[in-house]
């Protein structure tokens, strides 16, 4: 175990250099400027956006801003934006509680939906329940985030006037009137990505559980004389999570990425915005750094998801 | 307004006897010859309003009129929260590093300039006790220099007093290199700040110059805050990120790109102001939703720079929670002509300085496009309150506008100007002459208003037998300085181009430089002259000459209209529209907006209803 462990570390250094070189590249070659904003401005000459570009060594030769970049990195500099001329790294972990908070909760709220909905669907197949919670998974994972968001803020905020549909991160009041105002207005954000998140889960969850459901050593249980639910949480649910456990792991990242598109409708200060207002304005350090840790986590949770097949299946065993 | 006297005829004059008329009449009031009313009745007839021509007399130093503030409460705080929405949020609150206006508006709510611009492009003092003019001897009279003197009992947000070696440290901040501003823009032709007395401070330019309101809105940093982090740290200064100013906000909090914060400064120097016990700028989103949560749900008080379309804010305003104020600039919308040949290589370089444009060198062609231009639809069906057909380039403040440009669209007018000049009618309804089809490469940025006003023009031009390519380009391409992108807009690669020209102040002195020969882009100056459809003529640059160096505002003002008339006249650019500010206004709330300057650089003269 500890083998596969370090061998598997290793494996991913390599990668991760690839997957910089490789993304560095393409942004650096992307057209477009951090400056370019300025060029609409005719009180500001184009010189001081060229003096600009060369105080930040962006006129230099790419392979030379990569080594430069990549320097930096090992000491932990993760570079300054070009945009806010603040440091990379404090920029991100401003916006990591909210991120966690919205999207997390999101995440949660999908599986408290997908997996007692899917296991219980598997288990009546082609029931009435089993029809309408397949028929409500096809419209939740069909309609995207960015459709049922203005349908939610047109209902909820725009019609009955209960929710903002802004959200802030100062609410001003404290106790429970704080925890009561986050609540109303994260609901909406959380809702649209739990339910779209969910209804996809669920499907998978509902046929992972049918493939297993069916096997011999499920008819033995019940044979037995077990209840159904111990059958279906201890033998079935168990062996059906398998499959699960992989999309979960992988879909993980996203967490710390964010949602970009509901992360706009709602003005959720995320790091899903924090990266499309990065590419909007071309700010190099900042676009490459959440990639960058986003692939990390892509890798991490991928070793993770490994590990944990371990532990839910004791054949499976690690060389 | 009508003008009775028999003896004179302004629209007569010629604009360089108009400007020497202008500068006389000027003197003759000064020395009490021509009464007030006289003068202004004169420029009424030149087509300039009332209220600019006393201007005029106040930059002449004639008079000298305050304008009166319309600020109601009677004490300072008690309006509660002020709730601004940006859909872009400022990413930094050091003013000399602005790249864009959404940091300059971050920065006002807790910095202050000496002065800003009102609503008419007049400046108004903000740090300074009063505007420099040639009346109270601020304005050299030798054009070199302009004196300002500072309020007395402004602190800095920590008790500090500010004073004139905050102005000359701020000077020396920005112009070095090594700080990396952006404001270095601002001190442009100024080569020395100098303290006169702890608060009066000289700025000296290079040259004579009638613009000697230079870096009057550049706001202002502390010295004792800044002076260890000049130069290369200025990247690590703590207040950077956390201002310490002299503005009617004192800082709370900030989270870039999201959030801003302030509460009320209780020491503020404005008596009664500000209104609001605190502050908060949320950015982020699109314009859409914010002018929603302004117009239609009263959510937040403010919405900055409303760009959307015209009827999808009047539907928003049907709920009554707020209001749409749409604020004359600058701001103009033209279609770039490309003057030289985009369609062959001159020394390695296409649209190269030294060729010139097989089709758009002709007079007649330009006239016939600018005849199809349907500014008047594209107004009332693209544009709505956030355009104003005009037909010259340079539009306010009002005493700037020619009344000697009409605005015509004619298509018949525009098929006999082309048909004169020998372009038939082909096979397939295009023109063509001497083998050349009448065939033009349209290009913008990817907008869905630019693309409306794209195809607009389009059927219009069709109609003349002119066959207009449309290409549109992604805005952080068509606008970047990439050398190696053959579609950036400097580079010009097409016959012709639209875009707008934003944040001009209101003299259009940087504006006019779009014409003159040397500021042609090419490759020498990596596509970076403004004058991007590389016009050349000899007439518009010895008048640029003469507007650098008039003192005269009145004079200048007549130069300036000269050139643009000599533009517009030759068809160098086709003007579409001018565009004012547009800003979502809560219904309760009355704050004096600008076109000319920033939208909070009058954030201490906001306040509620009741």
């Amino acid at each position: 175990m500890g083998h596969y462990l370090l061998r598997r570390l290793l494996i991913a250094v390599p990668s991760l250099l690839g997957i910089s070189v490789v993304l560095f590249t393409v942004l650096a070659l992307a057209p477009g400027d951090p400056f370019s904003e300025m060029a609409l401005n005719p009180n500001i000459p184009p010189e001081v956006q060229a003096a600009l570009r060369k105080h930040f060594g962006l006129d230099d030769p790419i392979w030379q801003r990569y080594f430069r970049w990549l320097v930096a990195m090992l000491h932990g500099d993760w570079g300054f934006s070009f945009i806010s001329r603040v440091d990379v790294d404090t920029l991100i972990w401003q916006r990591v509680p909210v991120t966690l908070a919205v999207i997390g909760a999101s995440q949660v709220l999908a599986l408290l939906i997908a997996l007692p909905v899917g296991i219980y669907s598997a288990a009546r197949p082609y029931s009435w329940f089993d029809r309408i919670a397949s028929t409500l998974a096809l419209v939740g994972f069909s309609l995207p985030t960015f459709f049922t968001g203005l349908l939610l803020i047109l209902l909820f905020s725009i019609k009955l006037d209960w929710l903002p549909f802004v959200y802030r991160t100062d609410i001003a009041a404290t106790g429970w009137d704080w925890w009561v105002q986050q609540l109303r207005q994260s609901i909406m954000p959380i809702t649209v990505l739990g339910l779209f998140q969910g209804a996809g889960w669920t499907r998978y969850v509902r046929s992972a559980t049918l493939d297993v459901i069916r096997l011999d050593y499920v008819t033995t249980a019940r044979s037995k004389g077990l209840r159904e639910r111990v059958v279906i949480v201890k033998h079935v649910a168990r062996n059906a999570m398998i499959p699960v456990v992989t999309l979960i792991a992988l879909t993980m990242p996203q967490v710390f990425g964010g949602a970009v598109v509901t992360e706009q409708i709602f003005r959720v200060p995320g790091i899903g915005s924090l990266l499309i207002d990065a590419i909007q304005r071309n700010d190099l350090p900042v676009v490459m750094a959440v990639t960058f840790v986003l692939s990390c986590l892509v890798i991490a949770f991928n070793l993770l998801a490994d590990i944990v097949y371990g532990w839910l299946d004791p054949r499976i065993s690690y060389r | 307004m009508a003008n009775d006297r028999p003896a004179f005829d302004a629209r007569a004059l010629g604009p360089a006897r108009a400007a020497r008329a202008l500068g006389e009449w000027t003197d003759d009031v000064r020395a009490g010859r021509l009464p007030r009313r006289e003068f202004v009745a004169r420029l009424a007839a030149l087509g300039v309003a009332a209220p600019v021509a006393s201007a005029l007399l106040a930059f002449a130093g004639v008079a000298h009129a305050q304008p009166q503030s319309s600020y109601k409460p009677t004490k300072r705080g008690g309006g509660g929260a002020l709730k601004l929405l940006f859909w872009q949020g400022p990413t930094l609150l050091n003013p000399h590093f602005a790249i864009g206006a959404k940091d300059q508006e971050g920065c006002w709510l807790f910095y202050e300039a000496l002065a800003r611009y009102d609503a008419d492009g007049n400046l108004a003092p903000v740090l300074a006790a009063a505007i420099p003019s040639r009346a109270n001897g601020g304005i050299a009279a030798d054009g070199r220099s302009v004196t300002w003197t500072l309020k007395k009992d402004v602190r800095w947000h920590d008790g500090r007093p500010f004073t004139a070696d905050d102005v000359v440290f701020n000077f020396a901040y920005a112009t070095d290199p090594q700080t990396a501003s952006t404001s270095i823009a601002s001190y442009e032709g100024i080569v020395a700040a100098r303290k006169v007395d702890t608060h009066t401070v000289r700025y000296e330019f290079k040259t004579a110059t009638p613009l000697w309101d230079r870096a009057a809105n550049v706001l202002l940093v502390a010295r004792h805050l800044f002076e260890a982090y000049a130069g290369a740290k200025s990247r690590d200064a703590p207040t950077n990120l956390k201002p310490v100013g002299t503005g009617p906000y004192r800082f709370v909090d900030f989270k870039p790109g999201d959030l801003l914060r302030g509460e009320l400064n209780r020491d503020y120097h404005g008596a009664n102001r500000p209104h609001f016990d605190s502050v908060e700028l949320k950015g982020g989103g699109d314009a859409t939703s914010a002018a929603r949560a302004v117009l239609q749900t009263g959510e937040y008080d403010f919405g900055w720079n409303l760009q959307v379309e015209d009827d999808v804010l009047t539907r928003l305003e049907a709920s009554r929670k707020g209001r749409v104020v749409a604020c004359p600039s600058g701001d103009v919308e033209v279609i770039q002509v490309n003057h030289a040949d985009p369609w062959s290589e001159v020394e390695g370089e296409r649209s190269s300085p030294r060729s010139r444009h097989p089709i758009l060198s002709e007079h007649a062609v330009r006239e016939a496009l600018t005849l199809l231009l349907d500014r008047k639809s594209i107004q009332s069906f693209v544009y709505g309150r956030a355009g104003v057909a005009t037909p010259n380039i340079v539009n306010n403040p009002s005493r700037l506008n020619s009344p000697n440009i009409k605005d015509e669209f004619s298509v018949e007018r525009a098929n006999a100007v082309l048909d004169a000049a020998g372009w038939k009618r082909g096979s397939d309804g295009v023109r063509q002459k001497d083998g050349k089809r009448l065939k033009l490469l349209f290009q913008t940025s990817i907008n869905s208003v630019r693309q409306k006003v794209q195809n607009i023009y389009k059927q219009s031009c069709a109609k003349a037998g002119i066959e207009l390519e449309l290409k549109t380009i992604a805005a952080s391409v068509f606008f970047s300085s990439d050398v190696a992108n053959p579609d950036t807009y400097g580079k010009f690669l097409a016959d012709l181009e639209m875009y707008a020209v934003a944040g001009r102040q209101p003299d259009p002195d940087t504006f006019m430089q779009w014409f003159v020969s040397w500021q042609m882009a090419a490759k020498a100056n990596k596509w970076q002259g403004v004058n991007r459809g590389r016009y050349r003529n000899e007439e518009y640059d010895r008048l640029y000459r003469a507007s650098q160096a008039e003192l005269d505002p009145a004079k200048r003002t007549a130069l300036i209209v000269a050139m643009n008339d000599l533009v517009c006249r030759e068809h160098a650019i086709i003007p579409v529209v001018y565009r004012p500010s547009i800003y979502g206004v809560g219904r309760q709330l009355v704050a004096p907006l600008s076109g000319w300057d920033n939208a909070l650089t009058s954030i201490a003269e906001w306040y509620a209803e009741a």
